[in-house]
């Protein structure tokens, strides 16, 4: 592994479904490198294959053709095993339904992942849950249960959980997508702030402004990349926040 | 460390259900505690019987008269007299495996005493009668071998004969009672014997010296039968069969012949009773033993219906690092935890039962550490082989399936 060597980088990448007679690709044959420090954006209609692709990325599934190099190791080629330490230590993934466990505090959500690591002792996963939680901006509500939190701080837990075993790459599949506008930006905040701090971000998204958060787009259309360009006016999280209208919902409402 | 973990992770998701673990853990609870419960009233009736039997000598040995034949008819057991003193007296003389040997005649009389009158079993026998049938002298004395030279009129009376002829707080011993007419001085009573296992009131008996049964009250040569006592419980056998050739011999029977009495020992009438209390053990702990089996079922079906409700509680898992392994482990320790709990818990229950069925029902029980450890080995391995499948379902799944799941 060295330095100048991309941090992902696929290679014909292809996946299939089997719908009885007829064998239908979702991703036909994607090529695509992805630089350490990177935060990308990957838009696309739905059905595009992206949410497909990003899966394959985070090794929650498995492609059917092609080759997949994670930080210099052969991805396809791991065990089950394999693949769970590699979720576990350099990949931090999140979802757009959030995915936290129901009923279970925010600071015990983002031990979770602590727990499958055996090189983390349970009070030093206590530290960095509570840490992570801090970097969100929850640390008062770190004993609250998912029901007790908005889908904005919902989705600030899931972060937190996704930067505690510090990753390699964040991957989010459409992590505003549940979200309003303010709670969205709050989240683009965060990723831009730990992108600064040389997180690599891959990130899928259908809405444009959402997309120009990032520092490149990549444009997925029937399963095939059709274009890969830098974000020309990348917007600043914290500039946007600060533009939005403070709107009490009360003196709408009267 | 991992272990830990997982433990941490299994109390978690326990403690969020604790409604459901609870029912579960009923199953296993009720299963374990009548496992205990039953084994307990079990072990304390075979101990019981043992007990009752053992009251009556375990190393006794009884010879019968056969049965005769009159014209083609069998008369049954004890009908042809063909005992005398002179088998007994060969018995002692040659029978290396017995200790005492006491003829026995008997009969069952009126007894009066005053105004007073009842009617019981008089038994003529020698004094090492007492020993062989282990009886035990309460006031008075027994007869003695003089007694039984001159065939003295005296008798020792059984409780109930006492508290029916002399009232229950009546001194009988140097009284007179009158068995048949003749006037019999009372020397001694029994100490109190109870039932035997057949409901027989062992206390209603009159016990007098041999000779003067035989000659003064029956005057026959012929025995009722002859009581001996084995030198052990484990010779009993070589005795019956010693006793069996020297009467063979003493009644010159040829090989054609077939024996004219008939030796028992208690040690039989034990065996027959051991065996139909562990009849009843098993039977008992084959219907806990199921009870048991349906509780492990139990734990299966909530730990299957928990895979599919957490399908995407094991998604999300997976998805932040967790192996097949670790889910399955978790599964297992939460279905384990569950069993073992249940366990403990039966058995405190199994332990409480048994004995409130022991003070309040009157019921012997004998709670053994082979019934604790048995059953609690037994709901532990219900837990894990009704586990296992569940675990394994859940450890197998695939993560982007898991998560997609609804």
């Amino acid at each position: 592994m060295t330095n100048n060597q991309p941090l992902i980088s696929v290679k014909d990448l292809a996946k299939s479904y089997k719908m009885g007679e007829m064998e239908f690709y979702a991703i036909k044959g994607v090529s695509l490198d992805i630089e350490k420090g990177a935060f990308a954006a990957i838009m696309g209609p739905s059905g595009s294959g992206k949410s497909t692709f990003m899966n394959i990325l985070g090794c929650l599934d498995y492609p059917t053709k092609g080759s997949y190099f994670l930080d210099g190791s052969d991805v396809l080629k791991l065990s089950k095993n394999e693949l769970a330490e590699l979720r576990n230590r350099k990949i931090g993934f999140i979802f757009q339904s959030f995915n936290i466990l129901a009923r279970t505090s925010a600071i015990e959500n983002v031990e979770l992942p602590m727990l499958y690591n055996n090189s983390v002792t349970s009070k030093e996963g206590k530290v960095k849950a509570f840490n992570a939680l801090k970097s969100v901006g929850l640390a008062e509500r770190a004993n609250h249960l998912p029901s007790q939190l908005s889908g904005g701080q919902q989705q600030r837990v899931a972060i937190a959980r996704s930067l505690v075993n510090d990753p390699l790459v964040i991957m989010a599949d459409e992590p505003t997508g549940n979200l309003d506008t303010r709670s969205s930006y709050e989240i683009m905040e965060i990723f831009q702030q730990l992108n600064d701090k040389g997180i690599t971000i891959v990130m899928v998204t259908h809405e444009l402004d959402i997309a120009q958060f990032a520092r490149t787009n990549i444009m997925f259309r029937d399963g095939q990349i059709v274009s890969n360009s830098v974000v020309k006016d990348r917007k600043i999280a914290s500039v946007e926040l600060s533009k939005l209208p403070v709107v009490n919902p009360t003196e709408v409402l009267t | 460390m991992r272990i830990v973990n997982l433990l941490k992770i299994a109390y978690r998701s326990l403690i969020k259900n604790k409604l459901r673990v609870l029912l579960t853990m009923l199953g296993i609870i009720i299963g374990v505690a009548s496992v205990i419960a039953m084994l307990a009233i079990g072990q304390g009736s075979k101990q019981n019987i043992q007990a009752s039997v053992a009251s009556l000598g375990t190393n006794s040995v009884m010879i019968y008269p056969g049965s005769s034949t009159q014209g083609g008819v069998r008369m049954g057991a004890g009908s042809y007299s063909t005992l005398t003193k002179k088998d007994a007296d060969a018995i002692v003389a040659k029978c290396e495996y017995v200790t005492d040997v006491s003829p026995v005649v008997q009969k069952s009389s009126q007894v009066i005493a005053g105004n007073q009158n009842w009617h019981t079993m008089v038994v003529g026998g020698l004094t090492q009668y007492f020993s062989i049938r282990n009886l035990t002298i309460g006031k008075g004395n027994m007869f003695s071998a003089s007694d039984e030279r001159t065939a003295a009129k005296v008798c020792v009376i059984g409780l109930t004969v006492s508290e029916n002829l002399f009232g229950v707080n009546g001194d009988p011993v140097g009284q007179f009672i009158r068995i048949n007419s003749i006037p019999f001085k009372v020397i001694g009573v029994l100490e109190r014997k109870g039932q035997n296992s057949f409901g027989q009131d062992q206390d209603d008996i009159i016990i007098a010296p041999f000779s003067t049964v035989q000659k003064r009250m029956l005057s026959t040569i012929y025995l009722n039968s002859i009581l001996a006592s084995a030198t052990s419980e484990n010779d009993v056998d070589k005795a019956k069969e010693q006793i069996t050739s020297i009467m063979r011999v003493q009644h010159k029977l040829t090989p054609a012949n077939e024996d004219d009495f008939t030796v028992r020992s208690q040690a039989d009438i034990a065996n027959i009773f051991g065996s139909i209390s562990k009849i009843m053990t098993i039977l008992l702990a084959c219907i806990a033993g199921i009870s048991l089996i349906v509780g492990g079922i139990g734990i299966m079906n909530i730990m299957l219906v928990s895979v599919t409700e957490r399908t995407r509680e094991i998604g999300i898992r997976m998805a932040v690092g967790a192996k097949g392994r670790d889910v399955l482990i978790q599964f297992m320790i939460e279905s384990v935890v569950i069993s073992v709990l249940g366990g403990v818990i039966g058995i405190i229950l199994g332990i409480l039962v048994s004995f409130l069925v022991g003070k309040f029902g009157g019921w012997p029980v004998v709670i053994t550490g082979t019934s604790i450890v048995l059953s609690f080995a037994f709901s532990s391995a219900v837990g894990i082989f009704f586990g296992w499948y569940p675990a394994r379902k859940a450890a197998s799944l695939n993560p982007i399936d898991a998560l997609r799941y609804e």
